[in-house]
């Protein structure tokens, strides 16, 4: 795996060899050390175009846990400012002897430009572009359902237990709630998701699941209360911009209190749920707006654990795209895994 | 009998195999019943050098290093009276410190599960199928390192075929098998590839 | 110096001899011919090649003044020639706007002066195309540029009140509004064409309808007030219709199609390269079958490049903080003899008529897409229809690289262009004549 740009990138064999690796990354780091030094020597470049502390923190800590060093590179781009423009700034990147770049920006896209364009030829991984795609969030959010919940629905005891490990999401039911049209996350889980075997269901207002939906693999519904009295396995909120409601922001539902009666979360809804279902939220939450405290706090919520597996989610990538890349350098032609000479 | 030397002779007390052609051209070296007995004879040289298995974990490194783990543990158990084989095998995945990933296509990560008893103040014993280069064991002391203090370490091996790049010995070892570098060495063993077999393939043989 | 073309075929007819002097096609045929060995001729052998009347574009941008280094008159008339072109209309969007006598006359003294095609500039419907209040139309009419086309083109006339006065106002000096139809408020932020790629690839929607929406409007307006209409580069299979309705109803609306909208998809936006990013965007495989249907019914008039050059960083960068446009001067005429000609949808009369003649009809053009007679204008372009050749962006005569048909084989060279009996390109080269520029 040379780029991982989008969800659409992987095929499910290895969509799961992630999440296997993801499982064996997150048993590390239940140890007292849970230092590697398996990246010694390699240098990530987190570039982030846009502000987001959380997914940066995350992809920092899981490049230093594999002994890679790091090096966080906050641009201030806008679409509009040309002064330090994204090709410049790939460029002395190179410069720097980046093994990978992570890069989010606001612009859909500019992680695929920078893979391509031949401005530089180092590893892109994307934290997040526009409103395209987010596929170490999809991840982690798939590593997480297949941790809790076994095909057919049935919640995963303990953490001794069978992890799903080698297996998808063959069977859960996913429903995944709120402004789809402008979620890179809805977008990433559709695709990902679906590919593991899940079936997803998309929830939001008419206003805010985008045209072109049709061709998605996944259904869509206008109606919460009607998909969560099918009994969804996994339910994923997603956040909503209090500004997409004024005209300013484009005037998508008229007000917080409508949308919150509609499509929020709340305990009410929680409680109509199966025992087993679990709720998600990719952060940062708008506690009150589409999703309440008492959901947000709920024993079915799995959102704190969410962070922490993207650390482990994260490592895997990492180490899949930089372990086999000599430093600095290209990538070496594949082989079987049982290559000749193999030193032992 | 002593522990195996570092420089491979020919032949420890295990009878030359008929060296017979297999249909993928391979040359057998080590049949099941060699290989059964040399494990064995392991079993009781482990059981002698630390005096008993009280305080003795074997770990085995993935893949191969696994199911011959467990068939030590077993072979352990039947012989000392109190061992639960089931408490002192383990597995160690040396993936994330080798210092060669990068030579070859990405490896998949294995699982590393230590026995219930841990390893502080145990003497541990590795345990894989073949010592070549001995980096894989230099990996796995790295790793061992990052998991806790043992007592000490050993190192058991089902075959010995030379050409150490580092410092590094088995202190148990099947068979001594002298090789040419390009010479393919294979273990398999029942429990992944349905047959207990060493072979080699390649060179002048 | 005279020139004889021989062995001509005139809009793909019989061969025949013309003979170009003093600015004019003063003989066809046998007296042509007769001319051969006389003095100050000069014969160009033009066997195989199908003379058509010299290209009008009703629709480029020069970028001067203002933006010269994207390209400059004199460097997108010489692609114009090179396209076969010997005239071209000059949108009104440079800086400073082009909404005053004092500008358009700038611009077509300096296309006077680099000789390589005639410029006719375009006025601006509203002042600084802010949309709000006339420009002063009637002056730019009488000025030494004898505007007749006005346009705010790069931005829609919305207002319909203002859309309205314009479209009364232009009637004193048989002008025409041409409408650039993009309803900007359905429009904001958008980047391509709204549908299934731009929900997958996550780039905001351009939707049909604030085309189609425009379109209809302005033909009921241009109705009402008896005015005439020219829509400019038609995207969708809604705008074709509704001016196909609207031309059976006899209202006065004219169209055009550009190359690109004749051939290529919002598909090629996947690959995020902005040198597909355009404005109106690339539309579905439906819409581009619906233009093509269109011009060759008659519906859609004309073809017209909106060749709109952009310096590289305005290209080399990601797709939201690109510009909008592509060239087209030098490809136009051999996308539309791929897509139209060689598949038998169209003949070379059409070609003439949708790249010449009709366009000139419209700009009131009096020198220019005249019939290749005796006595008309010697504004002639030459075309090896058989010729093939490949787009490189780094060798064409624009200013600019952003053609989205770089690497494209493509058929039809132009060989010759005259613009008033003189050679601007000779041999598929530019040429130059002595005293061009007396």
């Amino acid at each position: 795996m040379r780029h991982l740009l989008s969800a659409a990138d992987l095929d499910r064999p290895t969509a799961i060899q992630v999440l296997d690796t993801a499982a064996q990354m997150a048993a590390t780091q239940a140890r007292e050390i849970k230092k590697l030094p398996t990246l010694r020597g390699k240098t990530v470049v987190n570039l982030f175009f846009e502000d987001s502390t959380r997914t940066r923190i995350s992809f920092e800590t899981a490049a230093k846990r594999l002994s890679a060093d790091v090096i966080n590179f906050a641009a201030k781009g806008s679409s509009v400012s040309k002064g330090e423009s994204l090709k410049d700034t790939a460029q002395t990147l190179q410069a720097m002897g980046a093994d990978a770049v992570v890069i989010r920006h606001p612009a859909s896209g500019a992680p695929h430009s920078l893979a391509y364009c031949g401005w530089v030829d180092t590893s892109v991984i994307n934290a997040g572009d526009g409103t395209h795609q987010h596929p170490t969030q999809a991840l982690l959010d798939a590593f997480t359902i297949r941790r809790h919940l076994s095909p057919g629905g049935v919640r995963r005891v303990g953490a001794d237990g069978d992890q799903g490990v080698g297996g998808g999401l063959d069977g859960l039911r996913v429903a995944i709630i709120g402004d789809i049209l402008h979620s890179r996350v809805a977008r990433s889980n559709v695709q990902l998701l679906s590919m593991l075997g899940a079936e997803v269901t998309l929830v939001g207002p008419p206003t805010l699941v985008p045209i072109g939906v049709e061709a998605w693999p996944c259904r869509t519904s206008y109606d919460l209360d009607g998909v969560l009295a099918t009994g969804p396995d996994a339910v994923m909120m997603l956040r909503v911009q209090r500004e997409r409601m004024g005209a300013g922001g484009g005037g998508f539902f008229p007000s917080p209190a409508e949308y919150m009666h509609f499509y929020g979360l709340d305990a009410r809804r929680i409680a109509r749920l199966p025992e087993h279902s679990i709720v998600m939220h990719p952060g940062p939450m708008n506690r009150g707006l589409e999703i309440s405290a008492d959901a947000a706090d709920s024993p079915r919520s799995v959102i704190v654990e969410q962070v922490a597996n993207g650390v482990a989610v994260r490592m895997a990538v990492l180490y899949l795209v930089l372990a086999g890349v000599p430093t600095g350098g290209a990538v070496p032609a594949a082989g079987s895994a049982d290559a000749k000479g193999a030193a032992r | 009998m002593s522990s195996g030397p570092g420089v491979p002779t020919d032949g420890t007390g295990v009878g030359d195999a008929d060296r017979t052609s297999r249909s993928d051209g391979s040359t057998l070296v080590l049949g099941d019943g060699d290989i059964a007995r040399a494990l064995t004879r392991i079993a009781h040289e482990i059981l002698e050098r630390n005096r008993g298995a009280a305080d003795v974990v074997l770990l085995g490194i993935p893949t191969r290093g696994l199911p011959l783990a467990r068939r030590l543990g077993e072979r352990l158990a039947a012989a000392e009276p109190g061992i639960d084989a089931a408490r002192i095998i383990g597995s160690l995945d040396v993936t994330m410190h080798r210092d060669d990933l990068h030579r070859q296509p990405t490896r998949a990560i294995g699982a590393t599960v230590l026995p219930p008893g841990g390893i502080d103040d145990k003497v541990v014993v590795l345990v894989d199928d073949v010592l070549f280069s001995g980096r894989t064991i230099r990996a796995a002391l790295d790793a061992i390192s990052d998991l806790g203090r043992p007592s000490a370490v050993q190192l058991a091996v089902l075959v010995d075929r030379g050409h150490r790049e580092l410092p590094i010995r088995a202190d148990y070892v099947g068979k001594n098998l002298p090789t040419s570098a390009n010479e393919r060495v294979r273990v398999l063993v029942s429990e992944i590839d349905g047959e207990d077999a060493v072979t080699i393939q390649g060179g002048h043989r | 110096m005279s020139y004889l073309l021989r062995g001509v075929s005139p809009l793909g007819g019989a061969p025949t001899d013309l003979l170009l002097a003093k600015g004019v096609i003063v003989a066809v045929g046998a007296e042509a011919t007769a001319a051969a060995g006389e003095r100050g001729v000069t014969v160009v052998d033009g066997s195989g090649l199908v003379a058509l009347p010299g290209l009008v574009d009703l629709h480029t941008h020069l970028r001067e003044p203002g933006r010269e280094d994207a390209e400059t008159i004199e460097s997108g008339t010489l692609a114009a020639a090179l396209g076969g072109f010997t005239a071209v209309h000059a949108m009104a969007n440079t800086t400073p706007v082009a909404d005053t006598a004092g500008v358009v006359e700038q611009v077509w003294r300096l296309g006077r002066a680099a000789g390589w095609a005639d410029v006719f500039p375009v006025g601006a419907v509203s002042v600084s195309l802010a949309g709000e209040q006339l420009a002063e139309l009637g002056a730019m009419a009488s000025s030494a540029a004898r505007v007749r086309v006005f346009s705010d083109d790069g931005r829609c006339v919305h207002d319909p009140v203002l859309m309205r006065r314009a479209l009364e106002y232009v009637k004193a000096f048989d002008g025409v509004v041409a409408q650039h139809a993009q309803e900007p408020r359905l429009t904001a932020g958008a980047q391509m064409h709204e549908g299934i790629v731009s929900a997958e690839v996550g780039l905001q929607g351009w939707p049909a309808v604030a085309e189609e929406a425009i379109i209809a409007r302005d033909v009921l307006l241009v109705a009402h007030v008896r005015s005439r209409l020219h829509v400019q580069h038609v995207s969708t299979a809604g705008g074709v219709e509704i001016i196909r309705w609207a031309k059976s109803r006899g209202i006065n609306v004219t169209a055009e199609a550009t190359p690109h909208h004749l051939l290529l998809t919002d598909e090629l936006a996947r690959t995020y390269d902005p040198v597909y990013k355009v404005n109106p965007p690339l539309r579905t495989q439906e819409d581009v079958d619906a233009v093509r249907d269109g011009l060759a019914d008659g519906t859609i008039d004309i073809v017209a490049t909106d060749h709109a050059p952009h310096p590289r960083e305005d290209k080399d960068c990601e797709w939201a903080a690109a510009a909008f446009g592509m060239t087209g001067l030098e490809t136009a005429l051999s996308i539309v003899q791929q897509v139209m000609v060689d598949t038998g949808r169209m003949t070379w009369a059409d070609v003439a008529r949708v790249l010449s003649v009709t366009p000139a009809r419209i700009g009131r053009l009096e020198q220019h897409g005249r019939p290749l007679a005796v006595g008309e204008p010697a504004n002639v372009t030459l075309v090896d229809g058989a010729a093939r050749w490949t787009v490189d962006p780094d060798r064409l005569a624009t200013g600019s690289r952003n053609t989205p048909f770089g690497g494209r084989e493509l058929p039809g060279r132009v060989v010759a262009t005259f613009l008033r009996g003189k050679p601007t390109v000779l041999g598929g080269a530019p040429a130059r004549e002595a005293g061009m520029h007396a």
